[in-house]
């Protein structure tokens, strides 16, 4: 029995669980959450461990379950989804222990957490695409309200704006999934890839539902809620947002646009590759002139995820498996940059403004958190040594390959993103005055907890090992990339 | 002859219940509820008027899906037999909750009043001739005027009952006059046979003038733009459970009148929506009665800050995709428009409800008045939750169903490139500036806090239950809409 459709089942379950039995103490619910989130994890883990390496979906479940309408509840896996949902269950697993410190209505926000995580794991697992339509717009409404009634900073705002982009964004998408539907009859991505469409038909197709993914994979310019919505969400909302939310809009490109549509994709490929460039540099510039740390950090986010789209307008098998990997290397680095930012700084300084938190010479009150922010930060920057390197030189090879100026414009993004993360850490921790004895002046802060500590080590290790080890998931990514339905693409791709 | 009036009584016992447990109730009231209680009165009223209902729900199940009945007076498809359970069920929905709304002076008249409107609803779904669907039609209409305007104590529930009753009264004579019309070109009462007789008569200007007069009522009872201004006012005015009815059952009856008026009887003067001016017919109208309610239920619904006016623009908008689904119908039949309706009905019915125990709570239906309602009743909070995001259209709840199977309808109906096309794709764009007034909703409901002095809004226990089995319904609908499509098909 493969444990995979598992994920799913137990994530909701879970919310259930977690909202009824969590009602009486904050503390049963964590646990239960950390339970939950350990459970999803782990069979993710041990299916990973079964799992064999082969091109194409592996099918999983398969069964009519609107027959009058033709929709089959049909789950699979290959290499890219599997690698996705380890990511999940591994956010998951971070986000609740970053979450340890939500004291009201604690059980509802577990509930909803874990909603939107069963929502992302069926995403990473349909084959049908009306299944992964339902199971995306599962995960839309739980970030609204973890985000309207946890955040911060104008959280209503940032949570509405979030709601409508990813709304508007799916709506584009179920356009495009009837109008297919309305030739072919059937939305099992088998056979739709089977159905011939014609340029025209292919050009309007791709469009509609590329672009409205993209908009959930923060695609310039498209962008604009991503930094919003990250910043006003709660840690653990941010941790997923960036984590693996953002992974869903790449995730429906790659599943769906890219594979069924090759002749629309020839046709916007050079306008996919300049928008994520665009995004790249422009978001990379942003984040170097915030003075809201947290809003760094939601640029950031933008820019690797412009990282993604490169490598999927590439269209080779270098870039493509890069993206994949990229979209796993951001979902580990962004959640630990979100959880150094808002759960071990600003809950403990109540600012995120880097001109106080300069003067307040956290290097030598919270050395580790330091010594954390500076790690992730040299893994978003891509250095070697952790997952962003193999997951970013693989993009720029394969970009390089379709075009060497996308793979110019993009290199001139990591030079940026090296300068604003190195800002970042030089103004948040390391600018005050270090002759000031820090025992005599200013508040003390408090240690980290546990459930940071281990949640941060969750994250580094993932980055290392990934970064040291890069063939763990490549192994995955590789022979997915080698399926039947992606060799059209590939040709297509070629310029 | 005899052998039709056993017939006649098979086909119609599911009304006959109705009106015999309208009879009862209001007998037995009579004779023995001068002693009791109020509330005793109404729950025992209300008690018997389910019974009634069930029993004819159980009836037309029994009687099945026979076909034409009664010389064709009556046509008892899977349509009719859908429609009549579907309206069963809402009506049930509605008797449910005005258990916990405002109590309203004779109640039990109140009561008696739904169950006949019932039996013209029961009567509409099923009617096959022109002189039965306008006699259902105004045995339903009479009988909502009445409950809207049944609050006594509210001048506003006055002038709602006035305002519908004019605007009905108006659409009604149109409508008759249409028929008289239709009557006079066909030489028949009988759709089918008014269809045949347009076969070979086409489009002539007589006949252009009764489709449009029929249309006029058309758009009146789904209260689809231009003809919607009465619904923010009624639905405002009228009480609760009330308006309950109105948005739900009725529309529900009316959509499968229209539908089965339209594609049984003006098959033939259907018409190309996208070459108008060379097949003209009616489709054309109701695509353009469709837009305008699209554009205008959306927009307007933004600018709302009182509930019950926010629901009527919805309900707007929503009738700019029921009436596509009534266009569709011709091809992929009558289940889309129908699994459409009945979501929709029970979502905006149970909405209702949740404000009838909120207005009850006290403090106004603003939507800033719902401010903390998960604190101050979370079993309404989750309930109002449910149904709010099924009229959003939000997966896995059974709104976002009714929603894909009449956008699926539409455009394999003429193409992608075609008006009902373009239509289909403009309700899915609305459909994204809708989630902002629903949004804005449910963020009173689960975000904000409550107001200074509000307290817990106590449930009565029929009204929780029937309340929570209307959400449970549309998430299993929504997760399996199987259990309802397969007996349609």
């Amino acid at each position: 029995m493969n444990l995979l459709p598992w994920t799913i089942y137990l994530s909701f379950a879970g919310a259930l669980v977690v909202w009824v039995a969590g009602a009486r103490s904050a503390q049963a619910a964590r646990v239960l959450a950390l339970v939950v989130a350990l459970s999803g994890w782990g069979a993710a883990l041990l299916a990973a461990g079964q799992f064999t390496p082969g091109a194409g979906m592996q099918p999983l479940v398969n069964c009519p379950w609107v027959p009058e309408w033709g929709l089959r509840y049909q789950l699979g896996a290959d290499g890219i989804s599997l690698t996705l949902i380890v990511l999940t269950g591994l956010a998951a697993t971070a986000g609740v222990l970053f979450s340890w410190n939500i004291e009201e209505r604690t059980n509802e926000f577990f509930a909803l957490y874990f909603a939107l995580i069963g929502g992302v794991y069926g995403v990473f697992l349909s084959m049908d695409a009306m299944l992964l339509f339902v199971f995306y717009e599962i995960a839309i409404v739980p970030k609204y309200f973890l985000i309207a009634r946890w955040g911060s900073t104008r959280r209503e705002y940032g949570a509405m704006k979030l709601a409508l982009y990813s709304f508007a964004g799916s709506a584009l998408v179920l356009a495009g999934l009837l109008w297919a539907y309305a030739q072919v009859g059937s939305f099992s991505l088998a056979d739709l890839a089977r159905a011939t469409f014609d340029g025209g038909q292919q050009r309007g197709l791709f469009a509609l539902m590329f672009f409205g993914f993209a908009v959930l994979a923060g695609l310039f310019p498209f962008h604009t809620w991503a930094p919003t919505g990250h910043v006003a969400a709660p840690t653990g909302a941010s941790m997923l947002l960036a984590g693996v939310v953002m992974k869903l809009g790449a995730y429906g490109c790659l599943r769906v646009a890219l594979p069924l549509f090759p002749l629309g994709f020839a046709y916007w490929q050079p306008v996919i590759a300049w928008l994520a460039i665009a995004g790249i540099i422009y978001a990379g510039l942003a984040a170097l002139v915030q003075t809201d740390f947290k809003f760094v950090i939601g640029y950031s986010s933008v820019s690797h995820m412009g990282f993604v789209m490169l490598g999927l307008a590439a269209a080779n098998a270098r870039a493509v498996s890069g993206a994949v990997l990229q979209m796993f290397s951001h979902g580990i680095v962004a959640g630990l940059l979100f959880a150094v930012v808002g759960r071990m700084v600003y809950d403990r300084t109540h600012t995120r403004d880097l001109r106080d938190l300069g003067a307040m010479l956290l290097q030598r009150r919270m050395p580790l958190v330091a010594f954390i922010f500076v790690i992730a930060g040299l893994a978003s920057m891509g250095m070697p040594g952790f997952s962003g390197f193999p997951a970013e030189l693989a993009i720029l090879i394969g970009a390089w390959r379709t075009s060497p100026i996308w793979a110019f414009g993009a290199a001139l993004g990591i030079v940026i993103a090296a300068a604003f993360t190195l800002m970042a850490i030089q103004r948040a921790f390391f600018a005050g005055n270090s002759g000031i004895d820090v025992a005599a002046d200013g508040p003390e802060v408090d240690r980290l907890t546990w459930p940071e500590m281990a949640g941060a080590g969750l994250l580094v290790v993932a980055t290392v090992v990934v970064g040291l080890k890069p063939d763990l998931l490549q192994a995955w990514i590789e022979p997915s990339l080698q399926s039947p339905e992606l060799q059209a693409l590939w040709k297509a791709g070629a310029r | 002859m005899t052998a039709h009036y056993v017939e006649l009584a098979r086909a119609l016992s599911p009304e006959a219940s109705l009106v015999l447990g309208a009879l009862l109730l209001v007998g037995t009231d009579a004779a023995l509820g001068k002693r009791w209680p109020a509330k005793v009165r109404l729950d025992v009223a209300t008690g018997i008027a389910a019974a009634a209902i069930v029993i004819a729900g159980v009836f037309s199940w029994r009687v099945g899906a026979v076909g034409r009945a009664f010389g064709g007076v009556f046509n008892l498809d899977t349509l009719a037999v859908a429609g009549r359970l579907g309206v069963f069920g809402l009506a049930l929905l509605v008797l449910g909750v005005t258990a916990g709304a405002r109590p309203l002076r004779n109640a039990v008249d109140y009561v008696a009043i739904v169950l006949f409107a019932v039996c013209g609803f029961s009567l509409m779904t099923a009617a096959n001739h022109l002189l039965l669907a306008f006699l259902a039609l105004e045995l339903a209409s009479l009988s909502l005027y009445i409950l809207v305007g049944f609050d006594k104590n509210r001048p506003e529930s006055a002038e709602a009952a006035l305002k519908y009753f004019l605007y009905g009264g108006m659409a009604a004579a149109f409508l008759l006059f249409g028929f008289s019309l239709l009557y006079g070109l066909t030489g028949s009462l009988e759709l089918s046979r008014v269809s045949a007789a347009l076969v070979f008569m086409g489009l002539n200007p007589l006949l252009g003038v009764a489709l449009a007069m029929i249309l006029v009522a058309f758009g009146f009872k789904t209260a689809a733009a231009p003809f919607h201004l009465w619904a923010p006012d009624a639905y405002q005015g009228a009480p609760l459970p009330a308006a309950a009815l109105v948005a739900s059952a009725s529309k529900l009856a009316g959509l499968i009148l229209f539908t089965r008026l339209f594609w049984s009887g003006l098959r033939f003067v259907a018409g190309n929506a996208s070459i108008p001016d060379v097949v003209p017919g009616w489709i054309s109208i109701v695509a353009a009665l469709s837009f305008a309610s699209l554009l205008i239920g959306n927009l307007a619904a933004l600018a709302q800050t009182d509930v019950r006016r926010l629901l009527a623009y919805s309900a707007v908008a929503h009738a700019g995709g029921l009436l596509l689904g009534v266009i569709t119908a011709g091809q992929a039949g009558g289940g889309p428009v129908f699994y459409y309706a009945v979501t929709y009905g029970i979502a905006t019915a149970g909405a209702f409800g949740v404000l009838g125990l909120v207005d009850v709570g006290g403090g106004g239906l603003r939507i800033v008045d719902l401010a903390g309602l998960n604190r101050r009743s979370p079993l309404l909070a989750g309930c109002l939750g449910v149904f709010v995001l099924s009229l959003a259209g939000i997966p896995p709840l059974a709104g976002f169903f009714g929603k894909f199977a009449v956008y699926a309808a539409a455009l394999s109906f003429q193409g992608v490139v075609s008006v009902t096309g373009g239509l289909a794709f403009l309700a899915i764009g609305f459909s994204a500036v809708a989630l902002y007034y629903y949004l804005v909703v449910l963020k009173q409901v689960f975000v904000t806090s409550p107001a200074e002095g509000s307290g817990r809004i106590r449930v009565p226990v029929i009204a929780g239950l029937t309340l929570s089995v209307a959400a449970g319904l549309l998430l299993v609908l929504g997760i399996l809409p199987s259990l309802v499509l397969r007996w349609l098909e």
